[in-house]
């Protein structure tokens, strides 16, 4: 039996890891076995993280993270959680077919890229439409690409992407920016960035080439006037957002309407006595490295205060106390 | 796990006498970072595949002339062809899962 089971190694995770080792509560990470570091680990420059006055490498800081948990005791797999059993004082975590036993279970799974979900997006995923700039721009070296979304991740991805690219789009469905300014402005000063405001993408078009079928256009929608017109491209980086994670406790845990983990007021405390939730999949409004630190922080201290107030079953009375 | 240059393709791949698998991938890549121990892990437990990776950094004509446009991306070759594709990384379970012919 263990006390404590984190599932999660982004920073929420890795930072509850952090404390629950600290408190000597031995803590076992599940990392996941292709997106441990989360998604930090396919971004590049990090320069709002404080501490690193000239920015850090996103990869880097979560290698830097899971060794300051390692370094106290936690105990780090590269595993993922394939179910959860919540009822009861004992949790149980399938991975795979082990099962592992908890009093405490923090979940901090994150969020899942957001996709378009129109025509091709499926089909070209790989041939030309993708999600991480940072593994796929080499590939369109003096490329025409598009970029679609308005948030920080839209701007970053575009930027990044003009190392390679001729011409980056972006293409985003309002004239008003999620963005931050600073990341707004980079954007709009660099030479090869264009944008085009009140369009959305209606179809992703391939043709075949030396055998498989590349993106060559897209089709665009202008959502003021209604008029669609094509637009030839090689490559259409999708950063739309990103959805919470929940799917291993749908049916068990309460959700927001927003689709996040329901936690007690600004508690990590979840609809079921034992559970915590930190990170992203608790926030649909904030969701920063730094925030989800912190998230995971209340959530180690959170699931401490609940096993010292839960003293183990099996410990609380010994076999002469139960004899009398 | 070998690592495949131009020069090697043909014999290493092409003209191999079962299934390869060949992993593009590249250093600055993190899921490819993620999925090549997965990937090790696999070709040290059949005989019947065999798993090679080619650096796309240090061979961008192999990348071009199979349309490597994401990594990590994994194709199958057999008799020459490829044969079957997976792109982008996941667990042991799912590739294991889209390779069961070849295991």
């Amino acid at each position: 039996m263990h006390d404590v089971i984190i599932i999660g190694s982004g920073p929420a995770g890795y930072t509850a890891a952090i404390y629950a080792a600290r408190a000597n509560l031995k803590p076992i990470v599940l990392a996941s076995s292709v997106e441990m570091g989360g998604d930090l680990m396919t971004t590049t420059e990090v320069e709002n993280f404080p501490g690193f006055p000239e920015g850090i490498q996103g990869p880097d800081l979560m290698f830097a993270m899971q060794q300051q948990a390692e370094r106290f005791g936690a105990d780090v797999r590269m595993q993922d959680a394939t179910e959860l059993e919540l009822d009861g004082e004992v949790k149980r975590v399938h991975v795979g077919d082990e099962v592992l036993e908890t009093r405490a279970l923090i979940f901090a799974t994150g969020s899942a890229y957001r996709k378009l979900g129109v025509e091709g997006e499926e089909r070209l995923s790989g041939h030309g439409v993708s999600w991480c700039a940072t593994c796929d721009g080499f590939f369109f070296k003096q490329k025409q690409l598009i970029v679609v979304g308005g948030g920080d991740s839209a701007m970053e991805e575009a930027n990044f992407l003009t190392k390679f690219a001729d011409k980056v789009t972006i293409v985003h469905r309002s004239e008003h920016f999620r963005a931050s300014e600073v990341m707004l402005e980079r954007s709009r000063a660099n030479e090869k960035i264009d944008f085009i405001m009140n369009a959305v993408v209606e179809e992703i078009v391939g043709t075949e080439s030396n055998g498989t079928e590349q993106v060559s256009s897209v089709t665009l929608r202008d959502t003021t006037s209604g008029h669609t017109w094509s637009m030839p491209i090689d490559g259409v980086f999708v950063a739309i957002g990103s959805d919470p994670r929940t799917h291993l406790v749908h049916g068990k845990l309460d959700l927001t309407t927003e689709g996040t983990i329901a936690v007690d007021g600004r508690s990590s405390r979840t609809s079921v006595e034992g559970v915590f939730a930190a990170g992203d999949v608790i926030d649909p409004t904030y969701r920063q490295a730094v925030t989800a630190a912190g998230s995971g922080t209340v959530a180690a201290l959170d699931a401490e205060h609940y096993l010292a107030a839960h003293a183990v079953p099996a410990l609380v009375t010994s076999p002469e106390e139960a004899a009398l | 796990m070998k690592e495949v240059t131009t020069a090697s393709f043909e014999q290493d791949v092409l003209n191999a006498d079962k299934p390869v698998l060949v992993d593009f991938w590249a250093a600055w890549c993190g899921p490819c970072r993620a999925v090549s121990p997965i990937l090790e892990q696999i070709d040290g437990e059949t005989e019947k595949l065999d798993v090679v990776k080619v650096n796309v950094d240090q061979e961008p004509d192999l990348a071009m002339r199979y349309n490597i446009t994401s990594i990590p991306a994994m194709k199958v070759f057999q008799n020459g062809e490829v044969v079957k594709e997976l792109i982008g990384a996941r667990p042991k379970p799912a590739i294991e899962q889209e390779l069961a012919a070849f295991l």
